[in-house]
């Protein structure tokens, strides 16, 4: 999966945000649950794969960066 | 016979005083706590003269929050729940139309509000929750009270850009309640976890029952509806038995596996509402809990709470719609066809003392929707037309239909699509909008012709409207396509959309 990728499904859901800056996503209520439930449906369905509901954490949703590091490590495992 | 809320709190404080009754986990308060601070509240207002107005709780969700309901309540004045995550301009919509008596707010909320032009006396809650008891001015506005009068105002989304407040009335919230804690079985182990925000009557299915059964209920941190682990794991930390829920807020933990590595242990009661249950989801839940009692609540504001229970009694397979079952006892209704008659299926019109007492300082919309029976000719009676379609199925349970008009149901919240149109259409470089849901997705979708980015578009209705109101994917269109009556076709921006062009 290509980061620009992920930077589309992102800039979809808020395109009034800049992800490729924008850091604590998360704690600064960027997302709220709709987003975080969006993306981890989207990211799976395009991607076919699944994030573990262990891994949604503010740590891997803070940035885009974070999320794409995630998916990276998800796609390596399997 | 019980003419006023604070009754429950009454007769509990003396049971059960130094029992836990609201925590979110970081402060709590018991029933002795609560009461006792209420009672400050109550004799503050009075002693400025503040009664029989209503007084706004401009507050984080928290149990501060809470106990300041109950300190308006003692003052004989009926609380107005804002929270400090609405936009400005929907605060400044909401205070203009309200006309309050005064205010309570966090160390903070005070500046905000002067922003906002707010007149009237502004206690700060750490400064109010100590003030004086004045056992006399409390009794006597006790004295004074009838169970006709008004207990609280939330808001509500309007078509027309203002919000819609609705006020309901001690006596409906009492008939409510003890009709609720049956169904629900409520006691005083009830341990509540709960997730409804608490500026909407969402929230009296917690904080009432507490009050009446001396139970418990954690007010859980908005942030955890984001992360099913910790969400799961916060309901068994507390010990948590018994949740009312929005559908998407129990489809967080189910759809993204959380129950295949934790299950919420101590829950027996699920009550969950304001939307359809995935099937699937659904299941998900059942065979995480196969012990537990599910309960579909349906009901608006308008007629306090909830107005219709079904207690799962069968197994569901995909593509079933889960039923809305019966009304409450003694809450009536109507189901009328296009032509006005009785039918199986058509508008629910809800009758009796759950009909809240109107939308605040709005005679206008409160006549379209609180109108005469149409079936009573005979003397004055109320009821309220809820503009959704209910029909009868075959084991005479009640089902939901559809809307009548353009309100839809989106994460829990109840959305009038107009108003995001309405909203959009304001913004500069926009000329026509026209806003549809995906119901399969739960997504708003807004599709618009302008000169301006999409980006700046959302920008713009994010200051305007709650979060939840934000449109989740936006489109700009070179036209808008029209009916032949000139109106925006929404049925083809539908197709279009569904067939993804």
């Amino acid at each position: 999966m290509e980061f620009s990728e992920l930077l589309e499904i992102l800039s979809d859901l808020h395109p009034e945000v800049d992800f490729e800056t924008a850091e604590k996503l998360f704690d600064n209520k960027i997302l709220d649950s709709f987003d975080v439930v969006t993306i981890i449906t989207e990211v799976g369905s395009e991607f076919d794969i699944q994030i573990p509901a262990d891994q949604i954490v503010p740590e891997n949703f803070n940035s885009a960066k974070a999320l794409y590091d995630l998916i990276c490590r998800i796609e390596d495992d399997e | 016979m019980q003419t006023n809320l604070l009754e429950y709190l009454d007769a509990t404080v003396l049971r059960v005083p130094d029992k836990l009754a609201f925590s979110d986990g970081e402060t709590s308060l018991t029933f002795s706590e609560l009461d006792s601070i209420s009672r400050s509240i109550g004799s503050r207002l009075a002693s400025d003269g503040i009664y029989g107005k209503p007084v706004v709780v401009f507050m984080d969700k928290s149990p501060r929050a809470v106990a300041s309901f109950f300190g308006v309540l003692r003052g004989g004045c009926y609380y107005v729940p804002l929270d400090s995550e609405m936009p400005s301009h929907r605060i400044e919509l909401i205070l203009k139309s309200l006309g309050a008596g005064a205010a309570i707010c966090d160390a903070s909320g005070a500046e905000t509000l002067r922003t906002f032009g707010f007149d009237a006396p502004v206690y700060s809650f750490d400064d109010i929750r100590d003030s004086e008891i004045v056992g006399d001015a409390l009794a006597s506005i006790r004295d004074r009270a009838i169970d006709t009068d008004a207990a609280y105002i939330v808001f509500t989304s309007g078509s027309t850009g203002i919000p819609k407040g609705v006020c309901a009335c001690h006596r409906s919230v009492i008939d409510y309640i003890e009709h609720l804690s049956e169904v629900l079985e409520v006691s005083e182990d009830t341990v509540f976890g709960n997730q409804t925000p608490l500026y909407f009557d969402a929230c009296l299915k917690e904080l009432y029952p507490t009050l009446k059964f001396g139970a418990t209920t954690y007010l859980i941190p908005k942030t955890l509806f984001m992360m099913p682990i910790p969400l799961v794991e916060f309901l068994n930390k507390y010990k948590i038995n018994t949740v009312c829920w929005v559908v998407s807020a129990l489809t967080l933990i189910s759809s993204l596996g959380a129950l295949d590595k934790v299950v919420p242990a101590h829950l027996h009661t699920v009550a969950f509402g304001s939307e359809v249950f995935p099937i699937k989801q659904f299941n998900r839940w059942r065979e995480a809990l196969p012990d537990a009692q599910f309960i579909n609540l349906y009901g608006p504001t308008e007629a306090t709470g909830m107005s219709c229970f079904y207690k799962v009694d069968r197994d569901f397979v995909e593509g079933e719609a889960i039923p809305i079952g019966r009304p409450f006892p003694n809450t009536g209704i109507i189901l009328l066809d296009d032509e006005g008659k009785p039918a199986n299926e058509g508008e629910l019109l809800i009758r009796g003392t759950p009909v809240t007492l109107g939308y605040y300082n709005d005679p206008e919309r409160t006549a379209e929707a609180f109108v005469q029976n149409p079936l009573n000719p005979h003397y004055p009676e109320l009821v309220y037309k809820t503009g959704d379609i209910i029909k009868y199925n075959d084991r005479g349970e009640l089902v939901f239909v559809s809307r009548k008009d353009h309100q839809i149901k989106h994460m829990g919240h109840r959305i009038e699509l107009g108003e995001i149109e309405l909203i959009a259409n304001t913004c500069e470089g926009v000329s026509s909008a026209c806003c549809i849901f995906d119901s399969e997705k739960k997504k708003l979708v807004l599709y618009y012709v302008g000169t301006v980015p999409s980006g700046d578009v959302v920008a713009f209705i994010r200051e305007k409207l709650p979060r939840y109101m934000a449109p989740n994917k936006v489109i700009a269109l070179d036209t808008m396509p029209l009916t032949a009556n000139g109106k925006i076709d929404r049925k083809l921006i539908m197709q279009n959309y569904l067939g993804g062009k």
